[in-house]
């Protein structure tokens, strides 16, 4: 899957990654303290080296993971608490500052906005992204053979879109002057739009943006709920469509209950995926016009990097990593109920 | 039950509006590729580029430094992919087939990772690779790269670890093998399709990333993605490039992509959907 993982997984592009699960189920065992035959060392010596192993083979994992993820997330931490600006980098002068930062962020106005604004545009995307990617899944397990094949491919190319990609094709699209959705709308008759600049104001620039998103996220939600579909019993079916429900009740009785892990595992994933997007946002506008567009992660890196206060990001980027980890709990909270095998 | 005209042409209907919505940017970005100027910058759309040219994509390669990003766009993925191959590798088997202390606290780790917030470390990740005068460098690009896509392969490579039979790496060990020899003569050799999509995907992830080169490396240093931003910029108007430099970026992850799609669902349905 990808949505960037980005995708992503994104899918995204970052969608390759999400992932819920591998491919098969884990019987943990295989004893590393000898439990197989012993044919290649005497008996009665489990030997160092195997009571060892498993750690062996995770050390390179290990250790690539404090370096490289453990150490940018402290690293982030210890900026935050430091006046670092443009100055202070180019000397190379480290002034620590406590929480003078954070107390910045927090009593900042612009900051509650951006977060605010963040939260909505979240709920906006994610309700969209299940909605719509329920809906299509749905469709998919009504068409026939050729139907499904057709929306299948469409899904999958909006899907595999790099990221990047997708949001130079989309400022073409809606672009001023020649873009084909301008020339569309004034075909439907609505003549205003003929000229219409969707990047100058902040609800045109969200729309384009969201549309950017649930275009490449639905595919990823609709998938799945397909596959998922599949994995219900007929009987089911039958028996509640003999039992006289309609479409409606088949959903809430039926699909619903039996899907239940899948919609809230799903959701939570879409909501941290679309919480934390960057490349969208930036790329499409770059958090304008007037900065009314910035979501958390566009925020945190026009202040700290574009804006020279590398201090200041990190705290904007500890504050949203604090949020995102309050999600993660949560669905990892969910997640290991579910999970025996972990 | 007959349903009505009605009834089986709605489903179908539907399907065709959302194939379009759905193909549509991913068709307009190859058509205009192809387009003459003049059918691009014309007030009615042309649908169909029936006398298309190439001279966008002359365009796009002959961009100052385009080989450049290439080559360091393919050096990063795949480095970050193969590093994270080798070491995933090792760690899933751990994780698969071992019994010890701590393995569920490391799978733990791994799913958290696997959402690890890159968007917003990236000020952290430009201050250790500043400090350490690596600015510019792939080496930090592939290594972050390497760890993005690290967790999801340790996880992946779990699931086609625990579905090769046990009993295959047993009968291995009864005729004289060691446990590494049983793993590189009887499994390694099944898991050859997994290590293939698994590394797809990591090759995807990393071909994608924008946030963090975004940061760390100008100029020469750019990749695709990073020169494809800013190559709207550059080329201002010239969409006829813009969309012929995106189609050559997007292609090849569209392929792979076809390829893959049955794994992808798959596998993360299996998992997702068991409740």
């Amino acid at each position: 899957m990808a949505v960037h993982s980005e995708r992503v997984q994104a899918p995204s592009p970052d969608a390759g990654e999400a992932v819920v699960d591998g491919t098969g189920t884990t019987v943990a065992g295989g004893g590393a303290g000898g439990a197989g035959p012993k044919r290649t060392r005497p008996p009665g010596a489990p030997g160092l080296g195997s009571r060892f192993a498993p750690y062996l083979l995770l050390l390179p994992a290990t250790l690539a993971t404090i370096a490289l993820l453990g150490w940018p997330l402290v690293k982030t931490v210890l900026l935050s608490f430091q006046n670092l600006n443009r100055r202070q980098l180019v000397m190379h002068l480290t002034e620590w500052t406590g929480f003078d930062n954070y107390k910045e962020q927090l009593t900042d106005p612009d900051f509650w906005s951006v977060t605010g604004r963040t939260v909505v545009f979240t709920l906006v995307n994610v309700v969209l992204i299940m909605v719509g990617g329920t809906l299509v899944g749905l469709l998919l397990n009504h068409l026939g053979k050729r139907m499904r094949l057709a929306l299948s491919i469409s899904l999958l190319m909006a899907w595999a879109m790099p990221v990047v990609a997708a949001t130079t094709v989309y400022t073409w699209l809606f672009d001023q002057q020649w873009g084909v959705v301008n020339w569309f709308l004034d075909q439907l008759g609505w003549h205003s739009m003929a000229d219409y600049n969707w990047l100058s104001s902040q609800y045109s620039t969200f729309f384009v943006v969201i549309l950017l998103i649930v275009w490449q996220s639905i595919p990823f939600v609709a998938f799945n709920m397909y596959a998922a579909l599949t994995t219900i019993p007929k009987e089911l079916y039958e028996a509640a469509r003999m039992d006289g429900a309609g479409s409606g009740k088949i959903f809430s009785l039926v699909i619903f209950p039996n899907l239940k892990p899948f919609f809230l595992a799903t959701t939570f994933l879409e909501v941290i995926w679309v919480f934390k997007s960057f490349t969208q946002v930036y790329a499409i506008n770059g958090g304008g016009p007037e900065n009314l567009t910035r979501t958390l992660p566009v925020h945190a890196f026009l202040e700290g990097s574009s804006g020279q206060h590398y201090g200041i990001g990190s705290a904007i980027a500890v504050l949203t990593i604090l949020m995102l980890g309050a999600l993660m709990a949560y669905y990892f909270r969910i997640m290991i109920k579910q999970e025996d095998e972990l | 039950m007959r349903r009505s005209l009605f009834g089986r042409t709605w489903p179908n209907v539907i399907a065709v509006v959302l194939f379009v919505f759905f193909i549509f940017p991913v068709y307009w970005m190859v058509a205009t590729s192809f387009k003459q100027d003049r059918d691009i910058i014309s007030k009615t759309p042309v649908f169909l580029p029936l006398d298309g040219t190439l001279d966008h994509f002359t365009t796009a390669v002959n961009a100052p430094n385009f080989w450049t990003y290439v080559a360091n766009s393919v050096t990063a993925t795949v480095g970050a992919v193969l590093l994270s191959l080798v070491i995933a590798t090792l760690a899933s088997f751990a994780i698969a087939r071992m019994k010890f202390r701590g393995r569920k606290a490391f799978v733990l780790v791994v799913m958290i990772a696997q959402m690890a917030p890159w968007e917003v470390m990236t000020i952290a990740v430009y201050m250790i690779s500043r400090d350490n005068d690596m600015l510019n460098s792939l080496l930090p690009l592939t290594l972050f790269y390497m760890m993005m896509v690290l967790p999801f392969t340790i996880w992946t490579l779990r699931g086609f670890i625990a579905a090769v039979p046990k009993e295959l790496e047993e009968s291995a060990m009864v005729d004289g093998c060691t446990r590494t020899q049983a793993f590189v003569k009887v499994i390694f050799p099944l898991l050859a399709p997994g290590l293939m999509s698994t590394s797809l995907f990591g090759f995807i992830t990393a071909w994608n990333e924008f946030p963090l080169v975004l940061i760390l490396n100008k100029e020469e240093g750019k990749t695709l993605p990073l020169w494809l931003s800013s190559f709207k910029t550059a080329f201002g108007n010239d969409w006829g490039a813009t969309m012929a430099a995106s189609t050559m970026f997007a292609i090849p992850v569209l392929i792979l992509f076809i390829f893959l799609q049955r794994k992808a669902v798959g596998g993360l349905t299996d998992g997702a959907v068991k409740g």
